[in-house]
C-alpha cells in the first residue's frame, strides 16, 4: 500500500465510509503499531475516539469491598522513575498518574491532562517541535496539595538530572526545555521534530510525582526519599502500606479527580510465587480477583477455566518471538571478537540458505500446539496478526519450496543426508534461552530442517545470562555466537522509530560498544538506514507509516529475521471483574479506576 | 567468628562470579539509555575490583551498615526486620509440632516394638522423611485448596481482620506451611526418638526405678524420656540448617513473606547486599541454635556443665 492509498483511507474514515478500528486493524495488518495509526488519524484531523463506552455508571464512590491482585514478581519499589521492570511499574501505577495513557489501539487517552494536544486545537507545533499539554483542574495530591504546571515542570528537571539516574530518562532526552504558561499549562519544546511527542509524560514512563514531596531529592540523593516506598501521588488508591518484594495495600482516595470512582473501597496487590499457582488462586479457587501475566502453558490455563470462576484476557502487545539470522561469522575470531562486523557469515550469506529456513519455520505448528491464545502466527516483524497480513510479506511453511530453492543454488545432498555445496556443508547453530516453549519450538524448527537437509545443533542458554549484558560473557544474546537465534523483542514504546532502530548500521553490537549496540544481526542495508532517517524527521504521519511499513519489508524480505509469533498478552480475572480494557502500550493498572465488579 | 568470615567471603566471591547483575531490567529494556546503568552501576560501587568490594562491605557490616538494597534502595535490615518475624514463627511453630507429634509417638513406639503400632508409624515416618517438602507442599495445596476448598494457599502477612478473626485468618492460612514443614521434621526426629528410648530403656537405672515401685508415668517421663532427649536435642541442633532449607522452599511455595522467599528473589535480581544478609542471618541462627542445644543438655543432664 502506497501513500496514495493510506490518503485514500484516511478521508474515508473522515468522511464516515470507513469505521476508525477497521482503519486501525488494516494497518495493524500492513505491519503498523496502533498508537502510529491512532496518530495518523489525529494528525488528518480525525477526532480521538473517545474511550469504549462503559455501561457501568456508578453513582458514588466505593461501596465493591476489597480489590485483590497477584502478580508472581514481587514489586520492590514504587517511584515509577526508578521502577525495576512491570511489576514496580504497576505497582506505582496504583498511585500516580501520567499525563495521558495508551488504550489498546494505541489512542492517548487524557488522565491529568484536560484534552490531548492536537494540531487543531493548537496544542501540538505543525512542525511537531513542542507540544502544548493542559493540565486537569481540580486533581489534588494524596496529601491534599493542588497538582499543578509545577510538578510537570519538577518532573522533567528530576529525570533529566543524570545524577538521579531515572530510569525512565529515555523518554525525556528529546525535551530542550519546559515553560509553565500558567498554573495548568505547560509548554514542552524539543530539540528537533518529535513525531513521537506522546512519549514523554505519557503511559509508563509518564507517571508524575509532587514537587513538593521529591523537591529536596532530586539527583544524588534520590535515593534517600521516603517517598520512594511511601508513595504520594493523584491515582484512584491511595497508600497504606508497602512491604517490598511482598505486598502493597492500597485505599479508595476520597478526593479521586474521577466523580464516582474508584468501585473498590481498598486494594491489595501480592507479589511473588510462581505463575502457574497464581492461575490458579484467580482461575480455579478465586482467592484473587486477577492474576498477572500468564506466562502458563495454555492448556493448563483452559483447565483452570472450566472451574468457572475466572477468565483469560488477552490482548494484543508489540512483541514479535523471531528467528535471527547472524550475518557475520560467528565462528571466526577477528581483533578480539567472534560475529565482527569484518566478516560476512559463511552460510547464511546465501540468500537461498534463508529463503530455505524462512520456509522451514512451521509458524501454525508452533501458535497451536505450544502457546495457543499467547500468541498469533505472522508474517512481519513489526507487529502483524496473519489475518490481516500485508500484501507484501507473507508466510509459508513449505519443505518441497525449501528443498527446490537449496537444489537450485547447488546445495547437494550428502550421503548423511546433510546439504554441501563447495565442502561447506549445511549446519548451524540454534541458540535459545532456557523457556519449555522456546526449547519445544527449536525442535519443531528442527525437525522440518534436517528433512530440507539442514543440520541445526540445537543450544540452550540459561535465561539470566542469555538475557544480561554482560560483556565478558560470550553466552549472552548481544553476542550472538552462533548462527540462528530465537527470542521476544519487547516493543516497550507504542511508536516503533525505536523498536525498529534494531536493524540500523550505526546500531551494530560489538565489542567496541561493549555489546551494547541494539543491532543484534548485523545486517547493513544502506536502503533501511535511509527509510530509518527518513521517517525519524518526517513529520507527515503518513509518509512516516509509509517508511516504517518499508523498513518491515526490507528486514522480512531479504529474511533478517523470521517472525515466529505475535505474543499476546495474558492474564487470569475473576468473571466478575469488568472494565479493564488492558493495553499492550500501557500499564496492567492504566484504567484502574474504573475497574469494577458485577455481581 | 572465623567460620562467619570464610562464609562471607566464599559467598562474596560466588557472587562476583556469577553472571548478571542488579540492573539487568536495563540491560534489556531498550528505552533506557546505556548511560543510566552505567551511571548506576559506578554509584553503587559495582564497577569495583572484587576486593575493593569486600573490604568496603566487610568494615560497614562491622560498623553494623548492612547496607542496602540494590533493587529497592531500601536498608537491607530494615527488609530482613519486616521479614525475621514471619520466618521465626512459621519455623517455631513448625518445630514445636514437630516435637509435639515425634516425641509421644517415638516413645510409645520404642514401649511396644514392632506393634501394629510401631510398624505404623515406622512406615509413616519413612514416607514422611522421603517425600520432600516442596512436593508435600503441592500435595497440600492441591487437596485442601482445591479439591477441598478448606484453605488459603496464598500467605498473606498483612490481614485487614481485627481481634478474633485475624487469629483465625492466621490460623488458617499458617496450618499448611507449618504442617508442611513440621511433619518433615516429625518424621525424622520419630526415629530418632524411637531408637534413643529403646536404648534407654534396656539400661539397669530403669530397671532400678521400676524395681523400687516408681509409678510407670513417673519412670517414663523423669528416667527414661529426659536421658533418651539428650543425643535427639544434638541431632535436632544437626538439623536446622536442614530446617531453614526446606523453610526457603516452603516460603515460596506458600507465598509467605519471610527471609527464604528474600533470599531467592535477592538471588534472582543478584542484589548482593541482601543476599549477604540474609545468608548471614542464616548462618547466625544456626550458630545460636546450636548454643541453644547446648545449654539444653546441661538442663537435661546436670552432669554436663560447661566452665
Amino acid at each position: 500500500m502506497d501513500e496514495r492509498q493510506l490518503r485514500e483511507l484516511l478521508e474515508d474514515v473522515r468522511t464516515g465510509g470507513l469505521s476508525r478500528r477497521t482503519f486501525v486493524t488494516t494497518m495493524i495488518g500492513l505491519g503498523l503499531t496502533a498508537p502510529l495509526a491512532a496518530r495518523m488519524l489525529t494528525a488528518a484531523g480525525v477526532a480521538d475516539a473517545q474511550p469504549r463506552g462503559d455501561p457501568f455508571a456508578p453513582t458514588r464512590r466505593g461501596g465493591g469491598g476489597q480489590l485483590k491482585v497477584l502478580w508472581w514478581q514481587a514489586p520492590t519499589l514504587l517511584n515509577p522513575h526508578f521502577a525495576n521492570g512491570t511489576k514496580d511499574e504497576d505497582a506505582s501505577r496504583i498511585f500516580y498518574e501520567p499525563l495521558a495513557g495508551f488504550d489498546p489501539d494505541g489512542n492517548v487517552v487524557p488522565i491529568l491532562a484536560a484534552e490531548v494536544p492536537t494540531v487543531q486545537n493548537g496544542g501540538l507545533a505543525k512542525d511537531l517541535t513542542w507540544v502544548r499539554w493542559r493540565l486537569k483542574k481540580g486533581v489534588t495530591w494524596h496529601d491534599g496539595r493542588p497538582f499543578t504546571a509545577d510538578d510537570v515542570v519538577f518532573n522533567w528537571e528530576y529525570v533529566a538530572d543524570p545524577d538521579t539516574a531515572a530510569w525512565t530518562s529515555g523518554s525525556y532526552r528529546e525535551i530542550s526545555r519546559i515553560d509553565k504558561l500558567d498554573s495548568h499549562t505547560v509548554k514542552v519544546s524539543f530539540n528537533a521534530p518529535q513525531p513521537f511527542w506522546s512519549d514523554a509524560f505519557c503511559g509508563n514512563r509518564g507517571m508524575i510525582i509532587p514537587r513538593h514531596v521529591f523537591g529536596p531529592y532530586k539527583g544524588a540523593k534520590s535515593r534517600e526519599a521516603p517517598a520512594n516506598l511511601k508513595p504520594v501521588g493523584t491515582g484512584p488508591y491511595r497508600f497504606v502500606d508497602f512491604k517490598p518484594g511482598d505486598v502493597v495495600r492500597a485505599e479508595l482516595d476520597p478526593a479521586y479527580h474521577v466523580p464516582n470512582r474508584p468501585f473498590f473501597d481498598a486494594l491489595e496487590m501480592k507479589g511473588g510465587g510462581d505463575a502457574a499457582s497464581a492461575a490458579r488462586a484467580a482461575l480455579q479457587t478465586g482467592e484473587y480477583d486477577y492474576a498477572w501475566n500468564m506466562q502458563v502453558e495454555d492448556d493448563i490455563l483452559r483447565r483452570l477455566e472450566q472451574a468457572g470462576k475466572g477468565r483469560v484476557n488477552i490482548w494484543a502487545t508489540g512483541n514479535p518471538e523471531h528467528i535471527q539470522c547472524n550475518s557475520t561469522d560467528p565462528w571466526k575470531e577477528v581483533d578480539g571478537e567472534r560475529s565482527s562486523i569484518k566478516t560476512t557469515h559463511a552460510l547464511l550469506s546465501d540468500p537461498a540458505v534463508r529463503q530455505a529456513l524462512n520456509l522451514l519455520v512451521d509458524r501454525a505448528a508452533v501458535q497451536e500446539q505450544i502457546y495457543g491464545r499467547q500468541g498469533q502466527t505472522t508474517a512481519n516483524f513489526l507487529n502483524a496478526p496473519s489475518r490481516f497480513s500485508s500484501r507484501a510479506t507473507r508466510w509459508e511453511f513449505s519443505l518441497e519450496r525449501a528443498n527446490q530453492i537449496l537444489d537450485a543454488a547447488g546445495w547437494r545432498r550428502a550421503a548423511d543426508g546433510v546439504r554441501v555445496k563447495d565442502g561447506k556443508r549445511l549446519t548451524m547453530v540454534y541458540q535459545t534461552s532456557i523457556n519449555a516453549p522456546r526449547q519445544k519450538t527449536q525442535q519443531i524448527v528442527k525437525q522440518a530442517a534436517a528433512k530440507a537437509g539442514i543440520d541445526l545443533e540445537l543450544k540452550s542458554v540459561v535465561a539470566s545470562v542469555f538475557f544480561s549484558s554482560d560483556p565478558a560473557n560470550a553466552d549472552t544474546y548481544p553476542h550472538f555466537y552462533a548462527d540462528l537465534q530465537m527470542y521476544n523483542t519487547t516493543m516497550t514504546a507504542p511508536d516503533p522509530q525505536y523498536f525498529m532502530n534494531q536493524f540500523t548500521s550505526w546500531e551494530i553490537a560489538s565489542k567496541a560498544n561493549k555489546w551494547q549496540g541494539r543491532n543484534i544481526t548485523r545486517w547493513r542495508n544502506e536502503e533501511y538506514d535511509r527509510a530509518y532517517r527518513a521517517a525519524d524527521s518526517e513529520l507527515d504521519p503518513v509518509k512516516r507509516a509509509a517508511l516504517f511499513v518499508k523498513m518491515n519489508d526490507l528486514v522480512i524480505q531479504n529474511v533478517v529475521v523470521i517472525p515466529v509469533l505475535w505474543r499476546n498478552g495474558v492474564s487470569a480475572s475473576s468473571v466478575r471483574l469488568k472494565g479493564m480494557d488492558l493495553s499492550g502500550w500501557d500499564s496492567t493498572f492504566w484504567r484502574l479506576a474504573f475497574w469494577h465488579k458485577t455481581s | 567468628m572465623p567460620a562467619l568470615l570464610g562464609i562471607s567471603v566464599v559467598l562474596f566471591t560466588v557472587l562476583a562470579l556469577a553472571p548478571g547483575d542488579p540492573f539487568e531490567e536495563l540491560a534489556t529494556n531498550p528505552n533506557v539509555p546505556p548511560e543510566v546503568r552505567q551511571n548506576l552501576r559506578a554509584k553503587f560501587g559495582l564497577d569495583d575490583p572484587l576486593p575493593v568490594r569486600y573490604a568496603r562491605w566487610f568494615t560497614s557490616m562491622l560498623r553494623g551498615d548492612w547496607g542496602f538494597s540494590f533493587v529497592s534502595r531500601v536498608d537491607v535490615n530494615t527488609l530482613i526486620l519486616q521479614r525475621l518475624p514471619v520466618t521465626l514463627v512459621v519455623l517455631g511453630s513448625a518445630q514445636l509440632l514437630a516435637i509435639m507429634i515425634a516425641v509421644p509417638i517415638g516413645t510409645y513406639s520404642a514401649l511396644r516394638p514392632y506393634s501394629l503400632f510401631d510398624q505404623l508409624a515406622t512406615t509413616l515416618a519413612f514416607i514422611g522423611f522421603s517425600l520432600p517438602t516442596f512436593f508435600t507442599g503441592l500435595l497440600f495445596i492441591l487437596l485442601f485448596s482445591i479439591y477441598l476448598d478448606w484453605l488459603p494457599f496464598i500467605f498473606r502477612a498483612d490481614i485487614g481482620a481485627i481481634g478474633w478473626r485475624w487469629y483465625w485468618e492466621h490460623l488458617r492460612q499458617s496450618i499448611m506451611p507449618v504442617a508442611v514443614l513440621g511433619l518433615f521434621q516429625a518424621a525424622a526426629m520419630t526415629r530418632f526418638m524411637r531408637a534413643a528410648v529403646l536404648d534407654v530403656i534396656r539400661l539397669d537405672y530403669v530397671n532400678t526405678a521400676r524395681a523400687k515401685g516408681l509409678p510407670e508415668k513417673t519412670t517414663l517421663v523423669k528416667h527414661v524420656v529426659r536421658n533418651a532427649l539428650i543425643p535427639v536435642v544434638t541431632l535436632v541442633a544437626l538439623q536446622i540448617p536442614n530446617i531453614f532449607g526446606g523453610a526457603i522452599v516452603t516460603e515460596q511455595i506458600f507465598r509467605v513473606p519471610g527471609i527464604g522467599s528474600l533470599l531467592i528473589s535477592s538471588i534472582l535480581a543478584n542484589d548482593t547486599p541482601v543476599v549477604m544478609a540474609v545468608t548471614f542471618v542464616y548462618s547466625v541462627l544456626v550458630v545460636v541454635s546450636n548454643l541453644v542445644a547446648d545449654l539444653l543438655y546441661g538442663w537435661l543432664d546436670p552432669r554436663i556443665s560447661y566452665r
